[in-house]
């Protein structure tokens, strides 16, 4: 487990853009180890809380910086294509923190808490999964259990991200005994009040860094710990349209990382034979109208979600939910096919896991997009939306 | 060889000038000469090859590749920025 953090007494003064480009340059210069060691990537992390960047989504008024998620999403793509491990934990950390920012509720210690990830820079993980549910995250079996002024949980979590690292945890659990499978609320848990035990490793084929591992978790929190609004709204109006907007803009910057890759390559093998235009180029131009169609659908998510960011009706329609859950659908299946498309272009020298042009990694971590909340369990929702919709 | 050299040398391999690369001034015009925008593509790349650098996007334009000099200006500048 992590030390406790100390306050980050000076800030970092530097534009936000040579922050991100900072921790984007530590991410990529560990990425190769954080993936043959399936490791935390702890000193990009690191980067991000010495920069600030841990508590760039909240509202200036909690001490942020108030970002934008077309801004979040443009910095979640930058750390992605150094790093796509580094990139995720972005991605997840700022999904948990405004899904909790956006819900105070009216309670003062949530917003003191919520304070404390600007100036302390606190790490928050998430268990949203458990065991014996079968991965439907809006449905839990654990229940919130009142001892006195102080909660208990206790979560069989087969996955929690990064769950060891973090200071915060995020746990949905039902609101009490009697409650249904569905009636979920929130517990903000402090690492120093968790006990996580080991149920599993993760020795997967990519995206090795998120150390996504199962844990047996058992909290004993303050009772003011508990998110008062329903998960159920927590999750449709932040949860959902940050993490497919924030982890789609991971597997864009993936995705532009790849096509850099071809684009050496090409050139590369252009200047061996100059004269004549090698095979990869009219690959790469199918490639480049592939990415320019991905970075239409991000963008265009992104800003229509911050447009309508502050209106819970409009997050809640039918139609927002269809295009928010295909997004994640989409920017998955098309940062796979990228990969595919870029290993046909760099051919060997891509295949390799050594040398300038080599594609393995990244390939690796862009075939777990579609798998991470897999796609089927996504379009099996939006159908029953769909079956609702009235156009 | 110096790098104006290197630089007369890829252009009169791969420029297909009208006039002899040998006779032209530093700063006369490429493209007046009969550089045709096909074969600026093949002296860029044979450049990128005779120096091991890499045109960055906003130097690959028009006015990087009009003149002998221009095209040695920016090599110049990308050799003292890896160095």
């Amino acid at each position: 487990m992590r030390m406790p953090t100390t306050i980050v007494s000076t800030p970092d003064a530097r534009p936000l853009a040579e922050r991100v480009a900072y921790v984007a340059d530590i991410a990529g210069r560990y990425a190769g180890e954080v993936d043959a060691a399936a490791r935390f990537p702890a000193e990009a992390v690191d980067a991000m809380r010495s920069t600030g960047l841990l508590g760039a989504s909240l509202p200036t008024s909690l001490g942020g910086e108030g970002l934008t998620l077309s801004e979040l999403g443009s910095i979640a793509a930058k750390i992605g294509a150094a790093c796509s491990s580094a990139g995720m934990v972005f991605a997840m950390h700022h999904s948990q923190v405004l899904s909790m920012s956006r819900h105070l509720g009216g309670s003062a210690s949530l917003a003191v808490l919520a304070g404390r990830i600007a100036t302390e820079q606190l790490l928050i993980a998430s268990a949203t999964t458990e065991l014996g549910i079968g991965g439907d995250v809006r449905s839990s079996s654990c229940f919130v259990d009142i001892e006195g002024d102080k909660v208990r949980l206790v979560k069989n979590a087969p996955v929690i991200s990064y769950g060891s690292e973090a200071d915060l945890v995020f746990v949905t659990a039902r609101r009490n005994a009697d409650s249904a499978p569905s009636d979920q609320v929130v517990v903000v848990c402090d690492a120093a009040n968790l006990q996580l035990e080991p149920t599993g490793g993760w020795d997967t084929l990519g995206l090795r860094g998120t150390a996504s591992m199962g844990y047996r978790l058992n909290a004993l929190v303050a009772a003011d710990r508990v998110i008062p609004e329903p998960y159920e709204s927590i999750s449709t109006e932040s949860m959902l349209p940050v993490c497919h907007v924030l982890w789609a803009s991971v597997w864009l910057g993936m995705a532009r990382a790849l096509v850099d890759i071809c684009r050496q390559y090409v050139r590369a093998a252009a200047r061996r034979s100059i004269g004549s235009v090698p095979p990869g180029a009219t690959k790469l131009v199918d490639l480049i109208a592939e990415l320019e169609r991905f970075e239409a659908l991000v963008d265009g998510l992104a800003r229509r979600t911050d447009e309508i960011f502050d209106d819970r009706e409009a997050l809640g329609t039918i139609g927002y939910q269809v295009s928010i859950n295909n997004l994640k659908v989409t920017a998955s299946e098309l940062v796979a096919q990228v990969a595919i498309a870029a290993l046909a272009i760099t051919g060997i020298s891509g295949y390799r896991n050594d040398g300038q042009y080599s594609v393995a990694r990244i390939f690796r971590d862009a075939q777990g997009a579609a798998l991470m909340v897999h796609n089927d369990r996504i379009i099996a929702n939006t159908a029953r939306l769909i079956l609702v919709q009235k156009g | 060889m110096t790098a104006v050299d290197t630089v007369r040398h890829v252009i009169d391999k791969h420029g297909k000038l009208k006039a002899d690369v040998a006779n032209l001034a530093e700063d006369a015009d490429l493209y007046a000469a009969g550089m045709t925008s096909n074969a600026s593509v093949n002296v860029m790349l044979a450049v990128e090859d005779a120096f091991d650098i890499e045109f960055p996007d906003e130097l690959l334009s028009k006015c990087t590749f009009t003149s002998i000099g221009s095209i040695c200006s920016a090599v110049k500048g990308l050799l003292e920025a890896a160095a």
